[in-house]
């Protein structure tokens, strides 16, 4: 198939993931339950768009 | 004004926006690959299968499913798990097993191009022209939902919500058919799942855990009314009702919140109505009949299967989350409900106070209070007002009708989204919804237009034309399928009565639609006639037990029980599971009559391929533990082991 679709899944959710993890490091006021939410799962959906991206690129080298 | 109750910051917005640009870039980046018209409808058959099989399950996720799965976990409590556990896993096993072989084999390019090469243009008309028809309300019902919400939550125009999230569903619908579908569903599960799992880790945090959750709900379950769980005082449940899954079940209907028996769970959801979705329903059979080989079709199923057996830890457990919330002094949470305005309370205080002095019994106060105060009251909680409200100040009382409102169920999972998500994380939660919405839409789009043109357009209207007429008619029809689900969606929004009475025909044409192809691709003796006899016969046939049966609290009506009341159900859920098996079993037993007495007018070589015994078995190249049936039981025994837990 044309497009591996983990490109667009990795990416956007690298791109999401940095964005709320930096809304919670620049306004850390923003807590849920006393925890940086925001921070914790920007980081969590910043791995997981990685792993994404990084298997598509690694799939498309072999 | 701003109705809003909920404000989006700029953060929210940007992951709104990240999330359009994808979806629609996808679109846009297929659109080169679409060439011929078996590329636009049945995406040139060449997907993996586990990007089919996550499709496969968020095609069949409406908005609705997020919204309506936490509603009724609050409401019945983990016994919602049987609508997975029960009502969907068996099936879709059954259906990669059992089922795609055929499907695919037989290079049918939809379910009722099946029936048509199984028996004949009749049963074919008769599903394609329902299906068609059904699809396209389904989708209006789901968009009139998600406008409504987004209006009522962000205060965003009704019409303005309705047409741009139809325009993006149409943009990358249009460019890339079904391939940008299955694509972007396949985004679209991993935004539903990573939106809203930190919303019920959240939710089970603040509530305490597993363990306090049910003390908790144990306390819920012997005073049911205290919650609006009930309409009568005095109504108890055993304590394990809401965190049990069987134990209520099998202690009979009004033992569970549910009032469903157990036959009508196994057989009514379990068997007819589970197999009937998932084995027939060409939404979800479509994913699998785009995959790149036999192989990945029938793993498709298997692949949703997974994700399908844990997804009532994301949709279920958190209407459970909110149940014990409510129920736990201190944190300051009530089950939603519709919020009395100051004017309309003053006459709904003067309405209490009337029925006291006229003394009218519960039943009819609460219906005055209801006329009163715009929304539906619980009438236990009425009683007790009524007791309590000679010696009561206004402003105490007004407190209590408030409290006696019933429970706006739909506004579970948001009440969570609200109480959990700052700015940041709440564009992330309002964007898996929309998601889960959009793929609904477009799943209900592309199998409504591959059906139109297959099998309505090109089978009785133009035949025999170019291929590009063929994929230019798709484009055209997507564009129409789209522009007739805002049309229903508007029709839902004016005659809701109306809204049910369609709902209600479909699940007369629906529920009797496993036995025919049961028959047909296990029983090579089934004809054409019998087939379509047996069909008209089910449909007949619920439509006739709906009319003569109603459930406890209804009068006869939309909701049944219009020709004569035999049979009171304990619920309208009972209701619905046993019209399914009735409809079943009138189907299934006339098709083999009618089969019986009618001669055949296929042979054995043209069945090849279609029924199962007259299908020479493949040779299997796979190894033991990599082939459906052995991954199959592997499910199944995971979901045993499921209910075992939870028993």
């Amino acid at each position: 198939m044309g497009l591996d679709i983990r490109y667009p899944i990795g990416m956007m959710f690298t791109l999401i993931g940095l964005l709320l993890a930096a809304t919670g490091f620049f306004s850390p006021e923003k807590l849920s339950l006393g925890i940086n939410i925001n921070l914790i799962w920007g980081a969590i959906l910043f791995l997981f768009g990685a792993l994404m991206w990084g298997s598509a690129v690694r799939a498309k080298g072999k | 004004m701003n109705t809003a109750s909920v404000h989006l910051g700029v953060v929210d917005y940007s992951i709104l926006a990240l999330y359009v640009v994808f979806v629609i870039g996808i679109g846009f980046a297929l659109k080169r690959q679409m060439k011929t018209s078996a590329d636009f409808f049945l995406s040139g058959r060449n997907i993996p299968a586990w990007v089919t099989g996550l499709a496969f399950l968020s095609a069949n996720l409406g908005a609705l499913e997020l919204v309506g799965m936490a509603a009724s976990g609050a409401k019945y409590g983990i016994a919602t798990c049987h609508f997975y556990w029960v009502g969907a896993i068996p099936a879709m096993i059954f259906l990669a097993v059992f089922m795609m072989p055929f499907y695919y084999g037989s290079k049918a390019r939809s379910v009722p191009e099946y029936l048509k090469l199984r028996f004949d243009e009749r049963a074919r008309a008769f599903n394609s022209v329902s299906f068609a028809v059904m699809t396209i309300f389904a989708s209006g019902i789901s968009l009139n939902a998600l406008a409504k919400l987004l209006h009522n939550l962000l205060g965003w125009e009704y019409n303005i919500s309705l047409w741009v999230c139809s325009f993006i569903v149409l943009l990358y619908v249009l460019k890339g058919g079904l391939t940008s579908a299955i694509y972007t569903e396949v985004l679209q599960f991993f935004m539903i799942v990573l939106g809203f799992a930190p919303v019920v880790w959240l939710g089970l945090r603040d509530a305490g855990g597993w363990d306090v959750i049910k003390q908790k709900l144990s306390g819920v379950a012997v005073h049911p009314a205290l919650y609006n769980l009930s309409d009568s005082a005095s109504k108890t449940f055993n304590p394990d009702a809401w965190t049990s899954a069987w134990k209520p079940l099998l202690a009979g209907p009004s033992a569970n919140p549910m009032g469903i028996d157990l036959f009508a769970m196994v057989f009514g959801l379990g068997f007819v109505l589970s197999f009937g979705y998932w084995c027939t329903n060409f939404l979800v059979v479509q994913r699998a009949m785009a995959a790149k080989d036999m192989k990945a079709a029938r793993n498709t199923p298997l692949v949703a299967a997974v994700p399908k057996m844990l997804f009532p830890l994301l949709v279920i457990l958190p209407g459970m989350i909110a149940l014990a919330l409510s129920a736990t002094q201190g944190k300051n949470y009530h089950l939603p409900q519709a919020v009395i305005s100051q004017g309309r309370m003053t006459t709904a205080v003067i309405s209490l106070r009337d029925s006291v002095t006229n003394h009218a019994d519960s039943a009819v106060a609460s219906k005055a209070l209801a006329s009163a105060a715009g929304t539906s009251f619980n009438p236990a909680k009425v009683e007790a007002l009524l007791k309590a409200s000679p010696g009561t100040a206004d402003a105490q009382l007004a407190i209590g009708i408030q409290d006696a409102v019933v429970n706006d169920y739909d506004g579970v999972i948001l009440s969570l989204v609200k109480r959990y998500c700052p700015t940041g994380l709440l564009g992330l939660a309002l964007t898996a919804l929309l998601a889960s919405f959009m793929s609904g839409m477009a799943g209900n789009v592309t199998a409504f237009n591959t059906v139109w043109t297959y099998d309505l357009y090109q089978a009785y209207i133009a035949p025999d034309k170019s291929d590009e007429h063929y994929s230019w008619m798709g484009r055209v029809v997507t564009v129409a399928g789209i522009l007739l689900s805002i049309g229903a969606a508007y029709f839902a929004s004016m005659w809701t009565n109306a809204m049910d009475i369609i709902q209600l025909v479909f699940a007369f044409v629906n529920a009797p639609l496993f036995a025919t192809f049961l028959l047909g691709m296990f029983w090579s003796r089934t004809t054409g006639t019998g087939a379509f006899v047996g069909l008209i016969s089910g449909t007949l046939a619920s439509a006739l037990f709906h009319a003569c049966t109603i459930s406890v609290g209804n009068l006869p009506g939309v909701k049944g029980g219009y020709i004569h009341t035999f049979w009171t159900l304990p619920s309208d859920m009972a209701q619905n599971f046993w019209l399914a098996s009735f409809a079943f079993t009138v189907c299934f037993l006339v098709t083999v009559f009618v089969s019986l007495a009618t001669r055949r007018t296929k042979s054995n070589q043209e069945l090849t391929g279609l029924v199962y015994s007259l299908t020479p078995k493949q040779s299997v190249d796979q190894a033991w533990y990599a082939r459906p049936g052995t991954i199959g039981i592997v499910l199944l025994a995971v979901c045993v082991i499921l209910n075992y837990i939870f028993w």
